[in-house]
């Protein structure tokens, strides 16, 4: 406890949001094999538990292995060693009960921003116009109302990222994977974005695994922030972030908000990353 | 609209330019007719010979649509099996390249022995010539998909026919139609080398003949009658690609 116990750390394999963990990490490992020379390891040996209804944020430099950990939490890569669970059951296999926002919004160019969100139907072989009415709905509530029948290329680049939340959630998914999801947009959008995050979260109860490596942007929105090291990837430690909810964008003025961005600024400036 | 009527008359006085200057040329230097006729000699002679011009040219455009669209309907699907299937991918591909590497032209006098004087051996060269950069071009559009993409398909649990159907192959029709774009010129080319090779119908034909007879006035008019139907047939394909894929960057009004 440093810095007037503002700052509270957690054990890695602290139980968070209600109490039950929802996903496990147990002593995962992941080696890439290399072309030439010697493998790389992108994570190691990482124990995390991630409680339901949790918003997590994995934070760390670029090429710490923060999204190769999203890609095993979904089942997309296999991990080395270690066991993966979510809801008790082993992942083997690309979980499905997801939703998944990339950088890249990855929006289909020949698709209406209607069709776009209810592609989410049509891969899973459900037919689409059972949900349209749900589609319209939880496009509206993004303030993309009018914006329907557009094309993605006619967009703003929040909107667009907007469209692909909408893609992610319309199925109603227990876990939402969000990697680096407002990286490519401009400040003020993306302060936006993280407001109605926030608020989609808070509506829907569902567990957020994040992404970032904006110190602001994690503090900001989480639950727990995962500071990870350089590569090869490991916890360097856990921050619970004990600001009231909702947040808004003035929070960021507030003492403990400042004492958790410094500490976490400093453990960076400790491992290197920053000088 | 008014920009579409804009381009049209730009490309319009161009070429009616180029004519005014050809004919110019002509009167001014006392160029002999046989070796360049004027533009208006040219013009009659099509009004002169219209009725062997049409059935001709019929004859051509027969090889150059049937060898074009025989190449599609082979180098598509054949792509397809390629980047869907690794084995026969690994198989198919080599000697696929193997045969690109061969000059197409050459092949001409062989399809003859083969195939005889008739429409058969200038639809196989035009097959042949218009294949590869519709299959190659398929190819490269099915494999360019966004990896993230297959990511999400992955975790929507979408099995591969669908991801094929529903991503694959939309993102890959702008690169299949730049294939069909430059394989509807080359199948002209086709069609032409087979009956300059072995014919007794078709323009080619037609040019050979009066080229024999010195008639150039009859050859520039077989000339302009061909470029007019390459040209056709180029915007026939545009056309199919503006209604097909109106959503790519390429089609977007400016």
């Amino acid at each position: 406890m440093t810095e007037n116990g503002a700052v509270q750390l957690t054990t890695a394999t602290q139980v968070g949001g209600t109490g039950i963990p929802f996903i496990r990490l147990e002593r995962i490992c992941k080696t890439f094999p290399a072309r030439d020379g010697a493998p790389t390891k992108a994570v190691d040996d990482v124990d995390l538990h991630i409680g339901a209804s949790e918003f997590v944020s994995l934070l760390g430099p670029s090429g710490c292995g923060k999204s190769t950990l999203l890609s095993l939490v979904a089942g997309l890569t296999a991990p080395t060693s270690g066991v993966i669970s979510i809801g008790g059951a082993a992942v083997t296999r690309p979980y499905t009960n997801i939703g998944i926002v990339f950088q890249s919004d990855l929006l289909l160019d020949w698709r209406t921003v209607l069709g776009n969100v209810l592609m989410q139907f049509e891969m899973r072989g459900q037919d689409p116009r059972l949900h349209e009415t749900r589609a319209r709905a939880i496009l509206a509530s993004v303030g993309l109302q009018d914006f329907m029948s557009k094309y993605p290329w006619e967009l703003s680049g929040g909107m667009r990222q907007r469209v692909s939340i909408c893609r992610a959630l319309i199925h109603d998914p227990s876990l939402l994977l969000m990697d680096e999801p407002f990286g490519a947009l401009d400040a003020l959008t993306r302060e936006q974005l993280q407001v109605d995050l926030q608020r989609l979260w808070q509506t829907s109860g569902k567990t957020i695994v994040f992404v970032t490596h904006s110190i602001t942007e994690a503090v900001f929105l989480s639950d727990r922030v995962v500071v990870m090291t350089p590569r090869p990837g490991r916890i360097r430690q856990v921050l619970r972030i004990n600001l009231p909810r909702p947040r808004e964008l003035d929070v960021r003025d507030t003492g403990i908000f400042t004492i958790n961005v410094r500490h976490i600024n400093h453990l960076f400036r400790e491992m290197g990353v920053v000088h | 609209m008014s920009e579409r009527l804009k381009d049209l008359a730009w490309s319009t006085s161009s070429v009616i330019l180029v004519f005014a200057g050809w004919e110019i040329a002509v009167r001014v230097f006392h160029i002999p007719a046989y070796l360049l006729p004027s533009p208006l000699a040219a013009f009659a002679s099509i009004a002169e010979y219209w009725p062997v011009l049409a059935v001709q040219g019929l004859w051509t455009s027969m090889a150059i649509g049937a060898g074009f669209v025989a190449a599609a309907l082979v180098a598509i699907p054949l792509a397809m099996l390629i980047v869907l299937s690794h084995t026969l991918g690994r198989l198919l591909y080599p000697p696929i390249v193997a045969i690109q590497a061969i000059p197409k032209i050459a092949l001409a006098p062989l399809f003859v022995v083969w195939f005889g004087f008739g429409s058969m051996p200038k639809i196989a060269v035009a097959f042949l010539i218009a294949f590869f950069p519709i299959m190659i071009d398929t190819i490269v559009g099915l494999r360019s998909i966004d990896p993230g993409m297959l990511q999400l398909a992955r975790s929507m649990g979408a099995p591969q026919h669908r991801v094929f159907l529903k991503l694959r192959f939309p993102n890959a029709l702008p690169m299949i139609f730049s294939g069909l774009k430059v394989a509807s010129t080359l199948a002209v080319v086709g069609a032409l080398t087979g009956e300059f090779v072995g014919s007794d119908k078709g323009l080619g034909y037609v040019l050979l003949q009066a080229s024999g007879n010195l008639n150039t006035a009859l050859l520039f008019a077989a000339l302009i009658i061909l470029s007019v139907l390459a040209l056709a047939f180029f915007h026939l394909v545009e056309l199919c690609e503006r209604i097909l894929i109106p959503w790519h960057v390429s089609q977007r009004a400016h």
